[in-house]
């Protein structure tokens, strides 16, 4: 076990220097003179000597790949070139945003799409069923931008229900301590804030778990039913065990396995998802930081947050083999 | 067994003699008694239909586009999507749309349909240290989420319907590599492609003759849901700002306009687009999931 686990840490390595590379290579995918283009309008002879300086452009490649690697492993992401602030700084002051965003989605979308998928595998063919598979089939078609938009149009604009932008009303007050609103009103029992923040939580969480849901819900329904047509539920079965029993007891507990890695696999999703929905509903996490960093050039911005989004997901798909390898010992390296 | 069905399944025109109908009609045969994939099928075509007839009968005139008289007038007869902020007639825009949308993601998921299977190929043929460095360059491809390497590198290229072609190609491409690799490991020792090397066929002959075709089921069924794939990410440059450029109509880029006036209540604007997206995206997804179970008998239906 914990050999495999160090033996598929050591895989990762050979990747991420792969994405760093990549990422690297981002700024000479920018046409003709990088300082120039990022500098647009900005432009003048000292600030595009700084900005190439900054930028290493005069060396050779490879020491401009070890200068940017060195700083990457020193937490240096780069400096803003429209805002000057560092890259990294604020990635943290905008990351838990995101977070609570897309951690919300996910519960929400395992929380359905597990009992939903359930159903659907001990049901299979009903009405139920059928209805819910061709959901889950839209859901995996559905443009998360289109259905942000509806949902705003329905329940904010036409229905005035629930807020469509920012994670708190402008006149509510809060300092929240971390960048997590929710958990800080929580321990701050700030119970006005806790119920604004989860009202503007609601849409573009609805919107960022669609795909998600219909991914786990398919999921979950494929891997009950390759379990309960195993043989060892026909013997539980046969033992006269209780239906409820035999599905809840033998044959979930095998089919969830698939189900977590899944669940795992979906992280990279919602973080690129998070660009769509965080910029429908001015939502300030690093999604509509990436966006507005495309509108206004700033390269170091969209390279910086490429790079972590990239280096989580390989963490967390890390996290999830080690963690399968756990919960099943039959997987062996 | 395995070898006998597999082979049975996708040995192209067997010079066996008539033992059973060619697999592809049987194959076809059982795709279109389903009905997933009869109506993915439906779908799939209209739009087709609609992105190759609409050029050939109306041509799309940016500049004489439009009335600014008419400017976010709801559906009429007239205009049975209504009109746009510029006036446009959103039923024209919506069809000329297809054409550039749907162009884009198939055009894309060619490119990473070629590009991929000769990846996997000559990775899953030759092997050893050139399987290793193809694969793990598709690992690195993987590590990102799609959606975002393909908006990264349109933002650094600058947009434009040629740099999202190219992204969109490039982050469909490992699907492609790992799936032909995955067929070729796993014919490559079967008796039929070891007797061809052992009748002395040629590298490239085994590779193009026997094992190119025995691959190609589970590339068939990824290129549909590559191209569902790619519609979304095409929309979702186009939303951005970073596909298609105004006035050039496009769904994703429709929305992005749309978005911007929305509280003016005008629904119609992003309505039709996204539905169109949608519909695509399912219309693929059907006809993928129809695919799947129609071209390998072994699965049972769902």
């Amino acid at each position: 076990m914990t050999r495999y686990a160090i033996g598929r840490a050591l895989t990762v390595i050979p990747v991420l220097v792969g994405v760093s590379l990549l990422v690297f290579g981002f700024v000479h995918l920018i046409p003709g003179d990088p300082a120039l283009t990022m500098l647009g309008e900005r432009a003048t002879p000292e600030k595009v000597l700084e900005i190439r300086a900054r930028l290493g452009l005069d060396r050779p490649l490879w020491e401009q790949y070890l200068l940017y690697m060195g700083k990457v492993l020193h937490g240096d992401l780069g400096v803003s070139i429209v805002r000057g602030d560092p890259v990294a700084t604020d990635l943290w002051r905008r990351f838990p945003a995101t977070v609570e965003l897309a951690g919300t989605a996910i519960i929400l979308a395992t929380l359905i799409g597990v009992p939903l998928g359930m159903v659907c595998a001990v049901w299979r063919n009903s009405l139920l069923d059928s209805l819910a598979r061709v959901g889950a089939l839209t859901g995996v078609s559905m443009p998360i931008f289109w259905l942000g938009l509806v949902l705003a149009w329905v329940f904010g604009v036409q229905l005035g229900l629930l807020p469509t932008g920012f994670r708190l009303d402008s006149e509510t007050t809060f300092r929240p301590v971390t960048n997590f609103v929710i958990p800080d009103a929580l321990l701050q029992r700030e119970w006005a804030v806790l119920g604004d923040a989860l009202r503007h939580l609601i849409l573009p969480a609805v919107a960022l778990a669609t795909i998600p849901l219909a991914v786990i819900t398919r999921m979950t329904r494929a891997s009950l039913l390759e379990e309960l047509s195993r043989d060892y539920i026909r013997t539980a079965q046969a033992k006269g065990l209780s239906q409820v029993v035999v599905i809840a007891r033998h044959g979930l507990q095998n089919a969830l396995l698939p189900v977590l890695t899944v669940i795992g696999l979906q992280t990279g999703r919602l973080l690129a998802g998070a660009i769509l929905t965080e910029t429908i509903f001015s939502w300030p996490g690093i999604g509509l930081w990436v966006y507005e960093s495309i509108e206004s050039r700033d390269y170091a911005i969209v390279q910086g947050a490429t790079l972590f989004i990239a280096v989580i997901v390989v963490a967390v798909n890390l996290v999830t083999d080690v963690l399968y390898a756990v919960a099943d010992p039959r997987i062996k390296y | 067994m395995a070898t006998a069905e597999a082979a049975a399944v996708s040995v192209p025109a067997p010079a066996i003699g008539r033992r059973s109908a060619h697999p592809a009609a049987a194959a076809w045969r059982r795709l279109i008694a389903s009905p997933v994939a009869r109506a993915g099928l439906v779908i799939v075509s209209v739009f087709v239909l609609m992105a190759v007839v609409t050029p050939l009968v109306h041509f799309y005139d940016a500049k004489t586009d439009g009335n600014l008289a008419l400017r976010l007038k709801p559906p009429t007869l007239a205009h049975p999507f209504g009109t746009d902020t510029l006036g446009r007639d959103l039923v024209v825009r919506m069809l000329h749309a297809t054409r550039v949308t749907l162009g884009l993601a198939v055009s894309a998921v060619a490119v990473a349909a070629l590009v991929g299977s000769l990846i996997g190929l000559v990775a899953g043929y030759v092997g050893e240290r050139i399987d290793m460095v193809l694969m793990l360059g598709m690992d690195i491809l993987l590590a990102f989420p799609g959606t975002l390497l393909a908006i990264a590198i349109v933002a650094m290229m600058g947009p434009g319907l040629r740099n999202s072609l190219f992204a969109i190609s490039l982050v469909s491409i490992p699907a492609y590599a790992r799936l032909s690799r995955a067929a070729v490991l796993s014919v490559r020792e079967q008796e039929f492609v070891v007797a061809a090397r052992g009748i002395g066929g040629s590298g490239l002959r085994v590779l193009l003759g026997h094992i190119v075709p025995n691959s190609l089921p589970p590339l068939i069924v990824q290129t549909t849901l590559s191209v569902a794939f790619a519609i979304l990410e095409a929309a979702a440059l186009g939303f951005l700002g970073l596909g298609a450029q105004p006035p050039t109509p496009e769904w994703g880029a429709m929305l992005a306009d749309s978005y911007k006036y929305f509280t003016s209540g005008a629904w119609w604007v992003f309505l039709f687009p996204g539905a169109a997206i949608m519909l695509t995206v399912l219309g693929f997804n059907l006809l993928g999931d129809g695919l799947r179970d129609a071209l390998d008998p072994r699965l049972g239906p769902g």
